[in-house]
């Protein structure tokens, strides 16, 4: 039998039907959506009449657009209002489960995922949100869809997809001190560009993934998008089901031992053959940050800006010079949060840089946990009181700040380090200019008021 | 939709993803109309952008390369289309937005790199330069040039005939059905 990679093994068994010259019909094991995504998907099946198919493997949450202040209180803003109340009266309807405002479990939807049980090893999973791609540290297929794709999804559990290539990058070897997953991925990105990727599903190996936590790993798998990926994965293995083991939606017992052998059949067969290989050394990665308005626009941090004429627009944007060390650029925001860096690790990283500490009086911080469980975890390990002694305020979940759909924006102009995942023109606010970086060193600039190197804090 | 014949919008930029075209803050309805309003807004701000000029105007969108990148929000392809374009021309297109493009019956055409500066440079001399996209033959050409460009053959079809994915899902369900039946003992 011809050896198979872990995406391919996954891949097959999902196949409903295949037709010549047609995309494959692929059964969706898990679909998870939001209210911002999902209106019109609903809208088009009443205009059909159709019911949704599989309510059972559809999970809801309210993240994109909710307010990170008093969520027990209406929200104010009354289009986002009348957007999550959609979403309520939608999964009322056609009876989904939904983890909204006020829930336990309510959070960013792909942190609720992982971390309820529900993403799991071997699946398919997808969401109308190109972050979906953070399920994958699991070893699944997870990518995200269009509207169009939800209604599809909701009215047959399936969806129409070409099988795209596969390309597998490694990384190898021992990460240096003050450089944490974030670093990873934004060197690759600056590496091989936002279009590195376009039309492959990226798997991570090598010791230094396999070293990662969980959640570091997500972290990479999250970021898969920004190298232009459908998506990203990276083989299940001990640590992957440590973390797994008695989640809500986990099989228990005799059950969880015998999916468990099902789990350890996936990753990639050896000699299974790649469309495209690439490698990194973990021992040239440096704490990295972005200083133009896409992800791929990143340095070590040690570096200068770089003169390349295709940054012009973008430092423009920034106004910012090329030639200009990061290391000292005034900041005036910190974003710690977003699917990309707000699980508990990331409040602990944050909590270690800042113990102690006071931030600069020149920025504002926000921290906003990924989910209701992150922020009672927070608050559990007393980290809520140690951002507050450092003049930090711990918000409630949701995506905010991010892409700004809801009041956290950046003003015009302003500089804010984020933890977050674009740097697009305008993604935290109409004018905002973004540096992206770790919570290592988001926290360290908070701390200073200037993009900072953390090891020398550390 | 088989031909396209019509003036050309140039947005000579490289990597231009979805919250350009279509900003977070107006994702905020819950139908898919009007979003054409607020197509790339926040460039709009600025006079001197080309859809401020009433020299630019027609169907076809044409477009640096990588376009559509980022976000998967489908409301970026809604945006073209109810703007008035029906296709977007460009030397690459991020996944996800092609996708949505085709979903929508916005026409996505991938050219090569030298194909599509040429056709900026035409344009730019002169915006009343037609360009006739024939998605039967799978035909772009404008002035004395052409070229062809891929389609697969099933969203082809359902472009010439209006056909949608969902209809052709629906059309399968018993095998959906059938393949639960057959995988019912994964744990998934």
């Amino acid at each position: 039998m011809k050896p198979k990679t872990l995406f391919e093994k996954i891949w097959d068994s999902h196949v409903v039907y295949q037709k010549k010259n047609y995309p494959d019909v692929l059964y969706i094991d898990a679909h998870l959506i939001h209210e911002v995504t999902s209106p019109q998907a609903f809208d088009g099946l009443r205009k059909r009449n159709l019911p949704v198919f599989r309510s059972i493997r559809t999970w809801a949450t309210a993240d994109h657009n909710v307010p990170t202040k008093n969520q027990d209180k209406p929200i104010k803003e009354i289009l986002s209002r009348k957007q999550v109340e959609m979403l309520t009266k939608n999964c009322k309807e056609f009876g989904i489960r939904l983890y909204g405002l006020g829930h336990p479990y309510q959070g960013i939807v792909h942190i609720i995922g992982p971390e309820l049980g529900i993403t799991k090893p071997g699946m398919t999973i997808v969401c109308g949100d190109s972050h979906t791609s953070t399920h994958g540290a699991f070893g699944n297929i997870s990518f995200g869809i269009g509207t169009s794709e939800v209604e599809q999804v909701l009215a047959t559990q399936t969806i129409l997809q070409y099988k795209p290539k596969t390309m597998l990058i490694t990384v190898d070897g021992k990460l240096k001190k003050g450089v944490v997953a974030k670093d990873i991925i934004l060197y690759i990105i600056s590496k091989i560009s936002t279009s590195g990727a376009t039309g492959y599903f990226v798997e991570y190996a090598g010791s230094t993934i396999q070293n990662l936590s969980m959640e570091a790993r997500m972290t990479i798998c999250n970021m898969s998008i920004e190298i232009g990926a459908r998506g990203g994965l990276i083989a299940p293995d001990k640590t992957t089901f440590a973390y797994m083991k008695n989640r809500k939606f986990m099989p228990k017992n005799k059950e969880w031992d015998k999916i468990i052998a099902y789990w350890k059949t996936l990753p990639s067969d050896k000699d299974a053959i790649y469309d495209k290989e690439l490698h990194f050394d973990a021992t040239d990665i440096e704490p990295m940050i972005t200083y133009g308005t896409n992800p791929g626009m990143g340095v070590k941090i040690t570096e200068k800006i770089p003169n390349v004429p295709t940054a012009e627009k973008a430092l423009t944007y920034m106004n910012l010079k090329a030639g200009t060390p990061m290391i000292g650029l005034k900041i005036d925001y910190v974003f710690l949060g977003s699917c990309t860096n707000s699980r508990i690790e990331d409040l602990r990283l944050v909590a270690s840089i800042v113990k102690g500490k006071k931030k600069a009086k020149n920025v504002d911080v926000f921290v906003i946990p990924g989910s209701k469980q992150v922020e009672k975890q927070a608050k559990k390990e007393g980290i809520d009181k140690t951002l507050k002694n450092a003049g930090f305020e711990l918000r409630e979940p949701g995506c905010s700040a991010c892409l700004g759909m809801n009041e956290d924006k950046i003003p015009a102009g302003k500089y804010c380090i984020s933890t977050s995942n674009r740097n697009f023109e305008g993604r935290q606010g109409p004018g905002a200019r973004t540096f992206l970086a770790s919570p290592l060193t988001a926290a360290a600039a908070a701390i200073t008021g200037r993009i900072t190197d953390v090891r020398t804090i550390l | 939709m088989k031909t396209i014949i019509s003036t050309c919008v140039p947005l000579p930029i490289e990597n231009i993803d979805t919250d350009q075209i279509i900003p977070a803050r107006f994702l905020k309805a819950t139908t898919r109309e009007g979003f054409g309003e607020n197509l790339f807004r926040d460039w709009r701000a600025k006079d001197n952008f080309v859809l401020n000029n009433p020299a630019y105007f027609g169907k076809i969108l044409v477009a640096g390369k990588n376009f559509g990148c980022g976000s998967s929000r489908e409301h970026a392809a809604w945006a073209i289309k109810d703007y008035g374009f029906k296709a977007v021309v460009s030397s690459f297109f991020a996944d996800i937005f092609k996708n949505n493009a085709l979903n929508n019956n916005l026409l996505p055409v991938q050219i090569s790199e030298s194909f599509l500066q040429k056709l900026f440079k035409a344009i730019e001399k002169d915006p009343k330069t037609k360009a006739t996209i024939d998605l039967e033959k799978q035909i772009i050409s404008f002035n004395s040039q052409k070229e062809k460009f891929d389609i697969n053959p099933y969203k082809k079809t359902c472009l010439i005939y209006g056909y949608n994915d969902i209809e052709y899902l629906l059309s399968i369900k018993d095998k959906i059905k059938e393949y639960e039946k057959n995988n019912s003992n994964f744990a998934r």
